[in-house]
């Protein structure tokens, strides 16, 4: 059918539940560019997703506040919310199903079985594994043999926030009931975590979307981070770092210098130490709806080794030093000797001068005496 | 070390003979340098730079050297304050009365460097592209490259116990995978740019010719000191820049001059022996009187 390039009215063509085409391809573009792919790739998802394309995902709750849960619903705009359950088949999901009981269980073994390994497994929260588990129970199975059953069927598995990550909150010492993420009970499993506390809702849809459309997931770091939300740190692209750089810090929460917004290393930032782009995706597409936004330290809510490990206003370290933003002048003035030193040396030379003239006269002297 | 007695010794002998000859044929010494044809180089624009220090992180990320904390409280920035064993390449600022300019300091990659003339042992050398390096398996530390190196490029590192020279060698670790330094390819105002030097001289020329305003109606190290495989334009005038003012001979040339002209025919020794057998001679002659009362 040819469609003239100024003739924009197929944009307001609604797509099932009640979303216009035009929101609905804004929402694939935005969601294409937080996981760093084309325009055309969000077309393609939005394609794939109209032509009933959608993949099963099978949500898992274990110990956790269904904070991850919460903050996907809440996202401003677009209307995240609808989205996810218009791209994506939600077939299993304890928060958001209306249905209880055996239904609930029912509606999951039938998902598994009809969407063998090809389901998107969600794990949401901490796996205890003390007593042989018995702190997490959902239908008189512990949350060990459920993850290891759905997982072993998925397409992928994906760890959506730091408590399935690695442990998180639960996991905090003395971790009375030996809290460990879903990669610990999944071991030789690829396990995409999306750490946070919560986790960015774009890194999680953007990953799950590019597995949609794609069939592939996206590169990842060391501790299975994608890296397109995760590659730099905080303190990289945090907008306080020209108040690092020039040395202005909050000393003392409620200071001038924190009114002034300046940097907030002296107080306990992890910025410098913690990979995540927090700074660049806002959540919920709130500006500055993130610890630094609102005036406080970064948490390291994304680092294993920091949120709940280290306390949160110790300083953190910079791993990676780069230059102030001072220069130095044509003719460094390096450093001399001052006065004192140059004094103290030279009486010790005086002294060494002299005792080897008095050695060399008492040598002479005793020369002569013995040759007399 | 790579370097074994043998080939050391080899190599001295090959430099005494090398010597030598410079000294039977004097004539060849002092034959102005040219690029070699296949010369690489860097065009420093400092009126184009922004002071950003990006082509300084990306040096030291390149040629993995350490921070420097020491200068600066709290040690949370690497902050040099000139080059140093940890720093090869350092932007300054000039701050004149109603002018101002940044400056890229490092090496210069001469035609002729004065760090290769003065080295006694061949640890500095002019590779392929014209690319100045320094051999650490044949250095032995006398640092006179420090002193003979008219912009002060070469830095000691004084803080460890196997000490190394340190300064700028055009990444070429990056050049021999196909890349070039990391100082151009990071810039973002394209104020410093790697490629042939003979393209870089062309286009430097060019943008004299374009924007006569712009400029001090000069390319820093054109013909300076023998003329450098690393050029400059800028606003303010180059000694401002901490560039020193240079005749075109290369700047190893007059000490070299000097010191082949003492050692022509032996003269420096056999003058040296000659005042040193008279002063024996006398005194031999003087005690030889004090013995006859």
């Amino acid at each position: 059918m040819g469609r003239r390039h100024d003739d924009i009215s197929w944009l307001e063509e609604t797509v099932p539940d009640g979303m216009n085409r035009r929101d609905f391809t804004k929402v694939c573009l935005m969601a294409a560019a937080a996981v760093g792919l084309p325009a055309s790739a969000g077309l393609q998802m939005a394609e794939a997703a109209e032509a009933g394309l959608k993949p099963s995902v099978i949500w898992l709750h274990f110990q956790e506040c269904t904070g991850c849960t919460e903050s996907l619903l809440r996202t401003a705009h677009p209307d995240l919310a609808s989205l996810i359950l218009d791209l994506v088949s939600l077939d299993y999901h304890e928060t958001l199903f209306a249905a209880a009981g055996h239904q609930i269980e029912d509606a999951l073994q039938t998902a598994m079985t009809e969407n063998k390994g090809k389901y998107v497994c969600v794990v949401e929260g901490a796996i205890p594994t003390k007593e042989g588990g018995i702190y997490c129970q959902i239908a008189g199975r512990t949350a060990i043999d459920i993850l290891k059953d759905v997982a072993a069927d998925a397409g992928a598995v994906i760890a959506i926030g730091s408590c399935a990550s690695w442990g998180g909150i639960p996991s905090a010492d003395p971790n009375p009931t030996g809290a460990v993420g879903a990669h610990d009970i999944l071991e030789g499993r690829a396990v995409v975590n999306i750490p946070g506390c919560p986790a960015n809702p774009y890194n999680f849809l953007g990953t799950v979307l590019q597995f949609v459309t794609f069939g592939t997931l996206p590169a990842l770091d060391d501790k299975n981070r994608p890296l397109f939300a995760y590659g730099r740190t905080i303190h990289e692209q945090c907008p306080r770092r020209a108040h690092f750089d020039a040395g202005r810090f909050v000393q003392q929460f409620g200071d001038d210098n924190a009114r002034q917004g300046y940097c907030l290393f002296k107080m306990g930032c992890k910025g410098p130490e913690t990979h995540a782009n927090c700074s660049v995706l806002s959540y919920g597409e709130i500006p500055d709806a993130w610890p630094i936004g609102v005036g406080h330290p970064c948490f390291g809510c994304t680092e294993q080794k920091l949120a709940f490990r280290v306390a949160l206003h110790d300083t953190a370290t910079v791993d990676h030093l780069t230059p102030p933003d001072t220069y130095p002048p044509i003719k460094a003035e390096h450093r001399t000797v001052s006065p004192a030193t140059a004094g103290v040396a030279g009486l010790v030379g005086g002294a060494l001068v002299g005792a080897g003239l008095m050695a060399a006269k008492k040598i002479g002297e005793g020369g002569t005496g013995g040759g007399s | 070390m790579s370097i074994d007695r043998r080939s050391l010794l080899k190599g001295l002998a090959a430099a005494g003979a090398g010597a030598a000859a410079t000294a039977a044929a004097p004539v060849e010494a002092s034959a102005k340098a040219q690029a070699p044809a296949d010369a690489l180089g860097m065009l420093y624009d400092a009126t184009r730079c922004i002071g950003c220090k990006s082509c300084v992180v990306a040096c030291k990320q390149a040629n993995d050297m350490p921070p420097e904390t020491a200068t600066f409280p709290d040690g949370l920035w690497d902050a040099p304050i000139d080059l140093s064993g940890k720093t090869r390449n350092i932007i300054k600022l000039y701050k004149g009365d109603d002018e101002q300019s940044y400056m890229k300091a490092q090496c210069m990659h001469c035609i002729d460097p004065a760090c290769a003339r003065a080295c006694m042992i061949g640890a500095y050398r002019k590779r392929e592209h014209g690319i100045v390096t320094w051999d650490g398996s044949r250095c032995i530390g006398c640092r006179y490259c420090q002193v003979a190196c008219p912009y002060e490029i070469p830095k000691f590192q004084w803080d460890t116990a196997t000490p190394k020279m340190v300064k700028c060698e055009m990444c070429n670790h990056l050049i021999a995978v196909g890349k070039g330094p990391a100082c151009c390819a990071v810039c973002p105002a394209k104020a410093v740019i790697f490629g042939k030097y003979d393209e870089l001289l062309a286009d430097a020329r060019q943008r004299l010719a374009d924007h006569p305003d712009r400029y001090i109606p000069k390319i820093y190290g054109e013909h300076d000191g023998g003329g450098t495989q690393v050029l400059y334009l800028a606003g303010v005038d180059f000694p401002k820049l901490g560039l020193p003012e240079l005749s075109d001979e290369p700047a190893g040339e007059i000490a070299q001059k000097v010191q082949h002209t003492a050692y022509k025919g032996f003269i420096a020794p056999v003058v040296l022996y000659g005042v040193l057998g008279a002063v024996l001679w006398r005194n031999r002659r003087s005690a030889g009187k004090e013995d006859q009362p």
